[in-house]
């Protein structure tokens, strides 16, 4: 139980956060924010021991039981990994932002709000083992990154971010949600745990594949794969500890998370080694092919996440094919998986210590644009120490962290090649290809950020404030985490047994059942082998293309901007959904009241004839129909006339008076047919109504009074044919197919015993159904009303004043 | 010039009396014959508006001073009532009641819970037509 209040215990915490920011202004808020996640990791870092020896722990909460809905703290090696990132990084980003946000100047209370909502949906992201309460969390994170994209609400650039931003991911989430709702469907539990244990049965379903896809696209969308990455580089509006928090070490990892969680249901599909690890790849290239394009020191940021969570997800995709290959414990497959997660690790301690250092920049100089810095390195010292720390760790390089990932994750892509299943023997030597360019721009651009920065000629000039380094406190958060990147790699195979193996435990269930078993040891030297060389290739080659990057920078811009991305979700966004859809409904929204009665009559028309004879309704007998009388005939004709004349008529006073005969023929027709009682009533109706008529004549005004002929128009004419052939058809079907035996005989034999009357008509109308005429004399009465208050109150002609 | 109804005005006072004693025959004949608090309604609004044709609203509305929105509201009361009144008695909304007396003058007479509903409808009947005819006709 405590384990499930433990996720909730941010949101709790953020409830009091404008509390303190009213009435305790001495002090900054994010003290006592600091407090909450401090809290969790050293809580979170008390189970480490237990699960690295590959145990797991789990508390429930039952939230709609009935359906199976409960919040679950599952604790394993892979969601107390992404516990202890989400809630140390969230220590290291608030006591950074302590610094970095000025108390007087800005809305603390709303900030450190969004916060703690974040990192409460973050670690309930990863600790969910029930799919629908993950879902939840889920969205909380999209809703939470919506609010800190758009914290400085009032640029426009922030609520576009914004924007882009929650419409990808939210998007994503819903397709997300489809898949868990398959899979609820297929293994009928919402628990992630019993899904893997039926694995192999999951895949015999037909819709096991769409669930696959479903949940993909959710997991691309959030970890900005190709091509659903273009929000990140926009959300970079964010305050900058955001942007480190969410969007380099913990919210973009939330799709990672999701692809490893589900590795053990989908490992067995085909489909998935090469979505997962192709679009990885196609990621990794893209996000660093043009984060040398970039300028802004947190767009070339964005992009390198971009590319480094490809290179993870690839990592994974590749770790499923482990499950196609048997005594895979014991070959170059296993590295795959244990790669991603260790570059998981190192990724988030670099990029968050690169953003708060690209923070650090953009608050002590007041630009981020590349092309104004410059020189920086003697004025800010420890800055520079730890960007070049964070960079050559992102570019790979010895002594850091980045080199070992970097190092494992050539190993694993070299595998794919000696797999021979599912085309992989062909087309597997792309990925060691492609991994390397990748990695080549990779090498480029981290050079690319921390030299053109650091070094070069200082130009003051071009600088909106004079720069110096930044206070202490803003140091502390980079300077823990470039130490890290340091310390990883002195002591790798430590980091491996506490956090990496339980974690690949939980990934790749079907290889390993206990962490001890998971036989890989890192090491800085491992020999001249094939990744070495490689990678010797890619600092030479990165050095060299480095070194002339001017020359070829420019070639970006010769490349089309329409085709971009971009401009693909501008269009979508701006062009199609706004522009293009309202005019689709202007065409036939016009407003007109002419063309919706055609829409109603002629789809009335359409689906009644269909229905007669799809059904095969339509019939004609003549059995039980009376004679006919001339006199019939006659009245008839009358009628004819009438009806030609009002629908012909040039003038109105005409169309009027045709009118009324047609209803006094009516209630001749009444007289005949022995209905005196509507024949009394169709008569004073009939006169009072064209008296009616009249007066709205007599009122038309003066210079609209043109008399002329209703115009003919052949769609009008086709409609009215439609309507009027099939109210005659269900007419003639309704009159030839009875199926049951009138009610009027029983009105007949109790009207005097039962109701003590003799006319039918008006016992049936006071006494059998006289509920009906209660509140048809109602309807007389509001419409009494209705025409009083009308004329009455016209307040807006006379007075003006309403 | 002013044109002299007399004639107009003067059939129109006699024959209201006519007209009017013959809507409440259709009224209560309604039961048994042809009629009804429907057409009864209407018949007796035409022999008002016979009155209004021959003189005016004004002079109308002094010689038959009713507020017909509230004879709209009273019929609409009463024919609700009768309605509602068998709850009382523990038994279904509408169920009606009947019976025969011996009244004095009129001999053996059927009495019908009924007609009190057909009051109703009749003079929401009245009420409605009237009021349409006298605002709409009152207006500029």
């Amino acid at each position: 139980m405590f384990l499930v209040l433990c996720m909730f215990i941010p949101l709790i915490a953020a409830l009091f956060m404008p509390f303190f920011f009213k009435k305790i202004r001495s002090i900054h808020t994010g003290w006592f924010v600091l407090i909450a996640p401090l809290f969790l990791v050293i809580f979170y870092a008390s189970y480490v021991p237990i699960i690295s020896k590959g145990e797991t722990i789990i508390a429930q909460f039952d939230w709609i039981p009935s359906l199976g809905i409960s919040f679950v703290s599952y604790l394993d090696g892979l969601s107390l990994l992404f516990s202890l990132l989400i809630s140390g990084i969230g220590a290291l980003v608030v006591l950074y932002s302590i610094y970095y946000l000025d108390r007087t100047k800005e809305q603390l209370h709303n900030f450190y709000i969004y916060l703690l909502m974040f990192m409460s949906a973050m670690l309930g992201v990863v600790q969910s083992d029930n799919m629908i309460t993950l879902y939840l969390f889920w969205e909380l994170t999209s809703i939470s990154s919506f609010l800190l994209i758009g914290y400085w609400y009032n640029r426009d650039k922030s609520r576009f971010g914004a924007l882009k931003s929650t419409l990808i991911t939210v998007g994503g989430g819903m397709m997300m949600l489809g898949g868990f709702v398959l899979l609820s469907i297929m293994g009928e539990t919402f628990s992630i745990r019993e899904l893997i244990e039926i694995a192999p049965e999951l895949a015999t379903h037909d819709t096991f594949i769409f669930a696959l896809i479903l949940i993909l696209l959710g997991a691309f969308t959030k970890s900005a794969q190709f091509p659903f990455y273009i929000w990140l580089p926009d959300a970079m509006e964010a305050p900058t500890p955001v942007s480190a928090y969410l969007h380099s070490a913990t919210m973009v990892k939330a799709g990672i998370y999701l692809v490893a969680r589900f590795t053990p249901i989908f490992a067995l599909s085909e489909v998935w080694i090469w979505l997962v690890a192709g679009i990885g790849l196609l990621t990794l290239f893209w996000g660093s092919f043009f984060a040398v394009k970039q300028t802004d020191l947190k767009g070339i940021l964005a992009f390198s996440t971009v590319s480094q969570l490809g290179l993870i997800m690839s990592l994974l995709g590749v770790g499923a094919i482990a499950y196609h290959v048997d005594g895979a414990q014991d070959t170059i497959f296993k590295y795959a998986a244990f790669a991603a997660i260790f570059h998981l690790i190192n990724h988030a301690t670099f990029k968050g210590s690169l953003f708060m250092i690209a923070g650090i920049v953009d608050h002590e100089t007041g630009t981020r644009d590349i092309r104004k810095l410059g020189g920086l390195m003697s004025i800010m010292p420890v800055s520079f120490t730890v960007a070049l720390i964070g960079s050559f760790s992102m570019a790979g390089l010895p002594p850091f962290n980045g080199f070992l990932s970097k190092e494992m994750f050539l190993t694993a892509m070299l595998s794919v090649k000696e797999f021979d299943f599912y085309n992989f023997s062909t087309w597997g030597i792309l990925f060691p290809v492609i991994a390397w360019i990748a990695s080549v721009f990779t090498f480029i651009y981290s050079f690319y950020f921390v030299f053109k920065t650091f070094t070069g000629k200082y130009k003051p000039e071009e600088l909106p404030t004079k720069p110096h380094e930044a206070p202490i406190g803003m140091l502390i958060s980079p300077v823990i985490l470039a130490s890290l990147v340091v310390t990883i790699f002195f002591i790798p195979n430590v980091i491996a047994d506490t956090f990496i193996k339980p974690a690949v435990v939980a990934i790749q269930p079907f290889l390993y059942t206990n962490p001890d078993q998971v036989d890989i040891h890192i090491s800085a030297w491992h020999g001249f082998q094939p990744e070495l060389w490689m990678t010797i290739g890619i600092i030479v080659i990165g050095f060299l293309l480095f070194l002339v990057l001017s020359k070829w920078q420019k070639m970006y811009e010769a490349s089309p901007p329409k085709l971009t991305l971009n401009n693909l979700y501008d269009f979508i966004v701006y062009e199609f959904s706004d522009k293009w859809m309202r005019n689709f409904s202007g065409l036939y929204m016009t407003g007109s009241i002419r063309g919706y009665l055609a829409y109603m009559f002629s789809g009335i028309a359409f689906i009644v004839i269909g229905t007669l004879f799809i059904k095969d309704g339509f019939k004609v007998t003549f059995v039980g129909a009376s004679p006919i009388r001339i006199s019939q005939l006659l009245l008839i004709l009358v009628l004819v006339i009438g009806t030609i004349t009002t629908v012909f008529a040039k003038s109105r006073m005409t169309s009027i008076i045709a009118l009324g005969a047609v209803g006094y023929t009516v209630s001749l027709f009444f007289v005949m047919f022995n209905a005196p009682d509507l024949a009394l009533t169709q008569l004073v109706i009939e006169t009072i109504s064209v008296a009616l008529f009249l007066l709205a004549f007599y009122h038309l005004p003066k210079f609209q009074k043109v008399e002329e002929r209703t115009r003919f128009r052949f769609g009008r004419a086709f409609v009215s044919i439609a309507v009027g052939v099939m109210v005659t058809l269900v007419a003639l079907s309704a009159h030839s197919q009875k199926y049951i035996e009138s009610i009027a005989k029983y009105y007949k034999e109790t009207v005097y015993s039962l109701a003590g009357g003799g006319n039918i008509v008006n016992v049936i109308l006071v006494d059998y159904r006289g509920f009906d005429t209660l509140f048809e004399i109602t309807v007389l009465a509001i419409a009494g009303m209705a025409i009083y208050a009308m004329i009455k109150l016209r307040l807006s002609k006379k007075g003006g004043k309403l | 010039m002013k044109t002299n109804d007399v004639i107009l005005q003067f059939t129109a006072k006699l024959v209201f009396f006519i007209i009017f004693f013959y809507a409440v025959h259709i009224f209560f004949a309604g039961h048994y014959t042809p009629g009804g608090g429907f057409v009864g309604g209407l018949v007796t609004a035409s022999a008002i508006v016979l009155l209004v044709i021959a003189f005016d609203i004004k002079t109308v509305q002094s010689i038959i001073p009713i507020n017909y929105l509230s004879l709209v509201a009273v019929g609409l009361i009463i024919a609700g009532g009768t309605a509602a009144f068998s709850m009382f008695m523990n038994e279904p909304f509408f169920t009606h009641y009947f019976d025969y007396f011996y009244l004095p003058l009129i001999g053996k007479t059927s009495l019908h819970t009924a007609a009190l509903f057909d009051l109703g409808v009749y003079l929401v009947v009245v009420g409605v037509t009237m009021t349409i005819i006298q605002t709409i006709g009152e207006d500029e």
